[in-house]
């Protein structure tokens, strides 16, 4: 019995060992294969504050846009949010954003203060469509072609480089190419 | 000669693994076979070891000072407009450089356990092991992340480095963590020593516990920068946002926290020794965990470095040898660990014991609260994160019933105590506690109540604290002050560690319960109002920076009509990776912080102006520094002979 106490942790570190192991074969800034090329969830969204418009799937419709994952509460938004405010002056796509589990108000509250990068903004306080969209963690970033189609997500804040070197060409090949099913 | 530096750096590199080889081999065979010259090997081999990882991280630092872009970590973290000296401090504020200060600073504590430990068998297998390690990390260092690697042709400039680790904070901030990760190492070492020798006793502990108190009091000083980091340069006044990286480096603070409590159990009654042995392999085995977490992508976050599945692999298999090893040798050897003194549940092994359930059962809800997405994940293939919500929810009660039972758990005496005694040693400070606690409670109703008790605990903790220390000194009968140099050390720093404890559990509460604030559009010449003080933006004038262009906001500041002096907040863009960045303008005094940031301009409306009042913040800092302090008196150890000693040395002198 005693000794049986004494191998409990090595035990339960074996177990742990395991999961740390299978994690790693999962790469977590790659989209679930799941949704990659396949349409982008069905969803409307309320906006966050009174005036503001919602969001909904059918907006990703008929241009190649960007769908950002933030919330008031979320510390790398914070860090990510001017990069935002820079890639929509530079308006070669939309930024859609989802407002993700934000207490009523907070989200607009804290755009309010910062500046407001997104195009349309939907109220996810539930957290619904988030799930949806395989959502790990805020920020997260999508790349959504013409045709409402899900073709990249990003995990984390969007830096400058990222933003010039991965996410940019892509935008612009997405635009170039024809909409073929 | 500037050209050959990445070169020789890479081959100290490679003599330095073989130095920790030797080091890891002699010893360890030594003193299974009871080979004398083999045991003596082990100082000299982590003396060499020290120097040569140290000339190789003179190397690194070399070409980052003459930003030699050659060297690719030095093109994709530097920038010749850089100032000078976070050209020194980017050379760990990359993986490969920090991978390397990692190793140093290992390579340091061995050399320090070479100098200061006690020649025995135990300290040599300690420095075998230390040795072991070493290897594994330099290795690592040398396969996966190579940080002397070179770029043909060499590019004219650099990326620079990313502009919010530009900053005072980042120069101190990994260094003490790492000095406290690593210094977990040496607890460790010992613990797989002393099950291998088969002698966990009085005499391990005093040996030990030097080691576990300094890493900890670094951990201390690492995780409470970090924090002051946060606060002040993300922009919004958050000191805690319960990332994962935070968690990494707070989870062995906590099994550090139980480990210096049950050590002090083992050094003085022979107490707890298996337990106490599992606790040094957590906690370094927690700080491995931390760097696992952060380099191998298996958790994503703001703090995380470039993530790579190949290192990730590597550092798994480090940890499966490392802490699987001595967690097999815990479950073979633990066994015949016997205490050598029994005592009774009310007693101060019982209050010690108490304080490593809350801290490991705390430390578990940090660790279930990372970890729960990776787990969730690989079963069922969901997707989900936990927030602060849940950690606030999980942990803070365990906080609060620390806070309850510390000061009439270290009133008791070893062995036996009596709850009765120790409460009305402390009576006092529930008198304090219910007051001040009142108060809080009269000024936050009906919010924020948990806040308020919160404060009373708090109270209740360092009033405890206080009068249970100012009754043994006999503070307020005559020569008190002989008196109380003649306290034991320990029990000084008890006492400064629980203090700080409670304030900084003050500082928590005021700037996370109690804070208030205003964002608005100003122009020059409007005022902005929050907590009691009225911001007058007077102007905002652009300036250029070595690296980045800045825009300063200067505020007029009065409090309930009394002026204040002045405060300028600063937004900086660093045009190299096209970054902002916040220079919050903090004005600090003992009731709390005002707090101004400047945002964006808009054409229409003005300046977007963010006031907070943060209200105690500033005990947050004190209360860590003195938890540090109490430490730093820790580690002093026994000293009530000492006066005596001292004299004769001196008469000795004299004559």
């Amino acid at each position: 019995m005693k000794r049986l106490v004494f191998l409990m942790p090595v035990l339960l570190f074996l177990a742990l060992a395991f999961w740390f192991a299978k994690g790693l074969s999962r790469d977590p800034r790659y989209i679930p294969s799941m949704l990659i090329d396949r349409p982008a969830p069905d969803f409307v969204l309320p906006p966050i504050a009174g005036p503001m418009e919602g969001l909904s799937s059918s907006d990703f419709q008929g241009q190649v846009s960007m769908l950002n994952i933030f919330g008031s509460w979320c510390a790398s938004c914070e860090i990510e949010h001017p990069v935002l405010m820079a890639i929509a002056r530079e308006g070669v796509a939309p930024i859609y954003g989802l407002n993700w589990k934000d207490a009523p108000g907070a989200g607009a509250e804290w755009l309010r203060g910062r500046g407001d990068p997104y195009a349309k903004i939907g109220d996810d306080a539930a957290g619904r469509v988030a799930i949806d969209f395989g959502v790990t963690g805020a920020p997260e970033t999508f790349i959504i072609d013409a045709a409402g189609r899900v073709r990249h997500k990003h995990v984390g804040p969007v830096t400058m480089d990222e933003w010039r070197h991965v996410l940019k060409p892509m935008i612009e090949d997405l635009n170039d190419a024809p909409l073929d099913p | 000669m500037a050209v050959m530096t990445a070169e020789i750096g890479q081959f100290l590199l490679i003599f330095a693994w073989l130095a920790g080889l030797f080091q890891g081999a002699f010893p360890l065979v030594g003193a299974q076979v009871g080979d004398q010259a083999l045991i003596r090997a082990a100082r000299p081999a982590a003396l060499v070891q020290f120097a040569l990882v140290l000339a190789a991280f003179g190397a690194l630092t070399y070409a980052h000072a003459t930003s030699d872009f050659s060297v690719r970590n030095v093109f994709e973290n530097s920038h010749t407009a850089k100032p000078f000296i976070y050209k020194l401090t980017g050379v760990w504020g990359n993986h490969e450089g920090s991978m390397l200060l990692w190793s140093l600073i290992l390579a340091a504590f061995g050399a320090a356990v070479a100098v200061k430990g006690r020649a025995s068998p135990l300290t040599a297998r300690a420095l075998g092991i230390q040795g072991l390690i070493a290897v594994a990390f330099l290795g690592f260092i040398i396969f996966t992340s190579n940080p002397f690697s070179r770029l043909f042709p060499a590019p004219a400039d650099g990326q620079d480095l990313n502009p919010l680790l530009q900053d005072p904070g980042l120069i101190i901030h990994p260094p003490f963590l790492y000095l406290g990760y690593v210094g977990f190492s040496v607890a460790f070492s010992y613990a797989v020593a002393g099950l291998i020798s088969g002698r966990i006793d009085e005499a391990w502990a005093r040996e030990a516990r030097p080691w576990a108190l300094s890493a900890w009091v670094f951990l201390t000083i690492g995780i409470a920068l970090g924090s002051w980091w946060a606060y002040y340069e993300l922009g919004w006044g958050g000191f805690w946002a319960w990332d994962p990286v935070e968690n990494a480096s707070f989870m062995p603070w906590l099994a550090g926290t139980a480990l210096i409590h049950s050590m002090r159990a083992l050094e003085v009654r022979g107490a707890f020794k298996a337990w106490t042995t599992l606790l040094a392999i957590l906690a370094f085995s927690l700080s491995l965990i931390g760097t696992f977490l952060v380099r191998s992508g298996v958790l994503t976050s703001v703090h995380a470095f470039a993530t790579d599945p190949a290192r990730g692999l590597f550092i798994l298999v480090i940890l499966g040898v490392f802490i699987g090893g001595a967690l097999m040798l815990f479950a073979l050897r633990g066994p015949s660990l016997q205490p050598s003194g029994g005592f009774q549940p009310v007693s101060r092994e019982g209050g010690l014991l108490l304080n490593n359930v809350i801290m490991v059962s705390a430390c578990a809800t940090v660790f279930v609260g990372t970890f729960y997405p990776l787990f969730v994940d690989v079963i069922s293939g969901e997707k989900l994160s936990v927030g602060a919500p849940y950690f606030n929810l999980v942990f803070l009660p365990f906080m609060a019933v620390a806070l309850v039972i510390i000061s009439p758990a270290a009133a008791l005496a070893w062995k036996r105590g009596s709850i009765k005694d120790a409460l009305n040693r402390v009576a006092p400070a529930a008198i304090a506690a219910a007051a001040l606690g009142g108060i809080a409670l009269w000024i936050s109703w009906p919010k924020n109540i948990a806040a308020a008790l919160g404060v009373g605990l708090a109270v209740w903790t360092g009033g405890g604290a206080l009068v249970d220390f100012s009754q043994r000194a006999r503070l307020f009968e005559g020569r008190a002050l002989s008196r109380f140099a003649g306290l034991p050390r320990s029990y000084v720093a008890m006492t400064i560690g629980h203090v700080g404890f409670a304030i900084v559990a003050i500082g928590v509460i005021g700037a996370g319960a109690f804070k208030s604030e205003t964002i608005a559009y100003a122009r020059e010449g409007d005022v902005v109002s929050v907590g009691g003080f009225d911001v007058k933006l007077t102007s905002v004038s652009e300036a250029q920076g070595p690296n980045y262009a800045s825009e300063f906001a200067s505020f007029e500041v009065s409090r309930d009509g009394k002026p204040l002096a002045p405060m300028t907040a600063e937004r900086r863009f660093y045009p190299v990776r096209g970054m902002q960045t916040t220079e919050a303008a903090i004005a600090t005094d003992l009731t709390g912080d005002l707090y101004l940031t400047i945002g964006d301009y808009n054409a229409d409306r003005g300046w977007v102006v963010r006031a907070w009042r943060h209200p105690l913040t500033v005990w947050m800092w004190i209360g860590a520094a003195l938890i540090a302090l109490g430490g730093v008196f820790g580690l002093g150890g026994e000293r009530r002979h000492a006066p005596r000693a001292a004299a004769i040395g001196a008469g000795v002198k004299a004559a």
